[in-house]
């Protein structure tokens, strides 16, 4: 039988909400809301101050053995991020405990402990000692971690001269390369180009298959299917689901499906940085000629119709379609504007984009939306609405079947020999 | 945080330490010297890259560290020894000052930089732990190069100008050791404060001014009357400054000046440290 790597009982942590807890108070502030704070306890003695807080972790209590892939899925703000801070020991949960077992490294953020100033090699050893190695480890382990980020050239040069791509490569090295007993990572994966995600992934596997304990958070239900055992859905802080891998990402899809069809505006797992003077209010695929909202004919006109809550100058909006498995399709921005783009007086609080032709496999999709206006970030909704596309036929050509590889299907004609 | 408690021997595997994390109060983190031992070797990369990083794509290099005191030497030696006539004890004003300003260089960068060092390294405290006190020890720490420099420096030209340093010179470490003190507690304490309020970034430099003249370092403390003078001591840079002048230049030993700056030193210490460690916890959600 296997030892427990990490165990947590009723683990919480509280935040507090407002300006206080954004960190950039004065002092002025800070010494007008003790005499406040002070003197409101004189006159309501017993009673005390009610702040606006937010329980990011609630009540949770995870037993991890040694050794397991455990992947942690659920919306923004639900509380992964949280999860491996406290486990990592950034912060200190305000309630309940978690004994760790061993060594934990967290992949949080690659890179964060370079100093451009400092050259290649001697960033390898800060960072390698910030991510917990010991010096004699890193040196074992130094002409593996350079040839994996492939930057012998440029050892002795300062990292603020090497392109970004060479710089996530190096710091994504001495990551990969260090070895804690339980290895926390945060959708580090989504770095460099393709060719090193495929390295990257290669690598985790790799990392997974040794029986390190591992445990994982990514939007990307593909990765986290095919990294992780086991996974644990996460809603407001609590688990509430805890099972195979598969069965947690379904429950996490069915779950998405239900904020879909709620509705939007009474979603708070939104991106919006606090701006929110426009939010979505609905979100549609339809078919462009016929009106039919949410099932799509393959290969036909379709467009996507955002409601919004409000009206601003210069409002842009962006789209991503996401397969089944959380992999993005397609992403549209109309900041990326053609000259047959129209902004029209009169179309009211909503936002328009017309697709020539769906070519999609038949399937379920989801769309996520970003609407952005006066250069911020003004909404932003994962999983906004879900479409299904029935097989249809393009060009002249029918659609292939349901399962078969890919997303898309590109009008196409042949030369064979007779 | 860390009420390390080691597990239970597995059948064959290594011993592996469970760390329990919870909700910590009191003195937990900052004085654990297991914590300190552990993460040791962050702490020399720590230094180790504030020293690399202070002097590179300069043309001057260390020479900063000298060029500093040696130029306000030049200035309070015209202003204060020459136009204002201040006393010097019967030393050469120059050496005077110098044997002064040397520690209290030191003293102003560590303060300077320490204090900026938990929100300049904002990225690794919001994502990475570490005992968090790293930052500013280690900016100070990095400090020690430049002093070391500039004493070889101050014992050069005291020697060119004739003046043999008294057997007293054995207590320079001492002196030191009393300004790591005070300056690791209050720059503790002030990095810690930089965290929740950026006012201190504003605050600093001015501070440093009203501190230089607050310590005797243009002047004498001979020219303060009792009891002024023996309460100016609360100040640590008094006793290191005078003992500093005593060791190198063999002025008359100051030991009451010296021995009050020492227990204010410690006191700053433990009080710097104490409040460090209180709001030590909360950096990761303000910084």
């Amino acid at each position: 039988m296997s030892d427990i790597a990490i165990q947590t009982s009723e683990l919480g942590k509280e935040y507090a909400l407002g300006l206080s807890s954004r960190g950039y108070g004065t002092l002025r502030e800070g010494i007008v809301n003790a005499a406040k704070s002070s003197l409101g306890r004189l006159s309501r003695r017993g009673e005390r101050p009610r702040q606006d807080t937010l329980w990011a972790l609630r009540d949770l209590s995870l037993t991890i053995r040694e050794g397991e892939v455990v992947g942690l899925i659920g919306h923004n703000g639900a509380g992964k991020s949280t999860l491996l801070k406290v486990l990592s020991r950034i912060v200190e949960p305000t309630t309940g405990w978690a004994d760790v077992t061993g060594r934990a490294g967290s992949l949080l953020e690659v890179g964060t402990g370079f100093h451009p100033e400092l050259t290649g090699r001697e960033n390898v050893f800060l960072n390698g000692a910030i991510l917990g190695m010991r010096r004699a480890e890193i040196r074992s382990r130094f002409d593996e971690i350079v040839a994996f980020a492939n930057i012998e050239r440029f050892l002795d040069t300062p990292v603020k001269r090497y392109s970004s791509g060479m710089s996530v490569r190096l710091a994504f090295a001495v990551a990969a390369h260090l070895e804690p007993e339980i290895l926390l990572v945060d959708e580090v994966l989504a770095v460099g180009d393709a060719a090193f995600q495929r390295k990257s992934l290669a690598k985790m596997s790799e990392v997974a298959e040794e029986g390190r304990t591992v445990i994982f958070v990514s939007h990307n239900l593909a990765i986290i299917q095919a990294l992780c055992s086991r996974g644990v859905l996460l809603e407001g802080g609590r688990a509430v689901a805890d099972a195979p891998v598969g069965e947690a990402v379904d429950q996490y899809l069915r779950a998405l499906e239900r904020g879909a069809n709620d509705d939007l505006l009474e979603r708070s797992d939104r991106d919006g940085r606090g701006w929110k003077e426009v939010l979505v209010k609905r979100l549609e695929m339809r078919d462009s000629v016929s009106g039919r909202p949410d099932v799509i004919v393959g290969g036909r006109p379709a467009k996507i119709v955002v409601e919004l809550s409000a009206v601003l100058p210069s409002i842009e909006c962006q789209l991503t379609i996401l397969n089944s498995l959380g992999n993005p399709v397609t992403t549209v921005d109309s900041l990326i504007s053609a000259p047959s783009d129209v902004r029209d007086p009169e179309i009211g609080p909503r936002i328009e984009c017309e697709f020539d032709t769906l070519s999609l496999v038949p399937g379920r999709y989801r769309i996520d939306v970003l609407v952005k206006a006066r250069r911020q970030i003004q909404d932003g909704l994962q999983a906004a609405a879900f479409f299904d596309v029935e097989p249809g036929v393009v060009g002249d050509r029918p659609m292939p079947a349901v399962d078969s590889d890919g997303d898309v299907v590109l009008g196409h004609t042949w030369r064979l020999p007779s | 945080m860390n009420s390390a408690t080691a597990s239970p021997p597995s059948e064959g595997g290594p011993r592996l330490e469970t760390v329990r994390l919870r909700a910590t109060s009191g003195f937990s983190r900052v004085l654990s010297p297991r914590e300190l031992w552990r993460y040791r070797d962050l702490a020399l990369q720590i230094a180790a890259r504030d020293v690399t990083v202070r002097y590179r794509q300069t043309a001057l290099g260390a020479a900063w560290a000298v060029l500093q005191p040696i130029g306000f030497m030049v200035v309070f030696s015209l202003v204060f020894g020459r136009f204002a006539g201040i006393s010097s004890d019967g030393l050469p004003y120059a050496l005077f000052s110098l044997a002064a300003l040397v520690p209290w260089t030191f003293f102003a960068n560590a303060l300077l930089l320490g204090s900026e060092s938990l929100v300049s390294n904002s990225a690794l405290v919001a994502k990475i732990y570490f005992p968090r006190i790293f930052m500013p020890a280690g900016a100070i720490a990095a400090g020690l190069v430049d002093l070391g420099v500039s004493l070889v420096i101050l014992f050069a030209i005291v020697l060119i100008w004739g003046v043999v340093p008294p057997l007293a010179v054995l207590v320079l470490p001492v002196l030191v050791l009393i300004m790591l003190a005070a300056v690791l507690g209050v720059t503790a304490a002030l990095s810690a404060v930089n965290v929740r309020y950026r006012d201190v970034r504003y605050v600093i430099p001015f501070a440093i001014q009203m501190w230089l003249f607050a310590t005797p370092v243009a002047y004498p403390s001979s020219i303060i009357d009792e009891p002024l003078r023996t309460l100016s001591a609360i100040n640590p840079m008094v006793g290191v400054v005078e003992g500093f002048r005593w060791a190198v230049l063999g002025a008359d030993p100051q030991l009451t000046l010296i021995g009050i700056s020492a227990a204010s030193a410690l006191v700053l210490l433990a009080a710097g440290l104490a409040y460090f460690d209180r709001v030590e916890r909360s950096f990761a959600d303000f910084v």
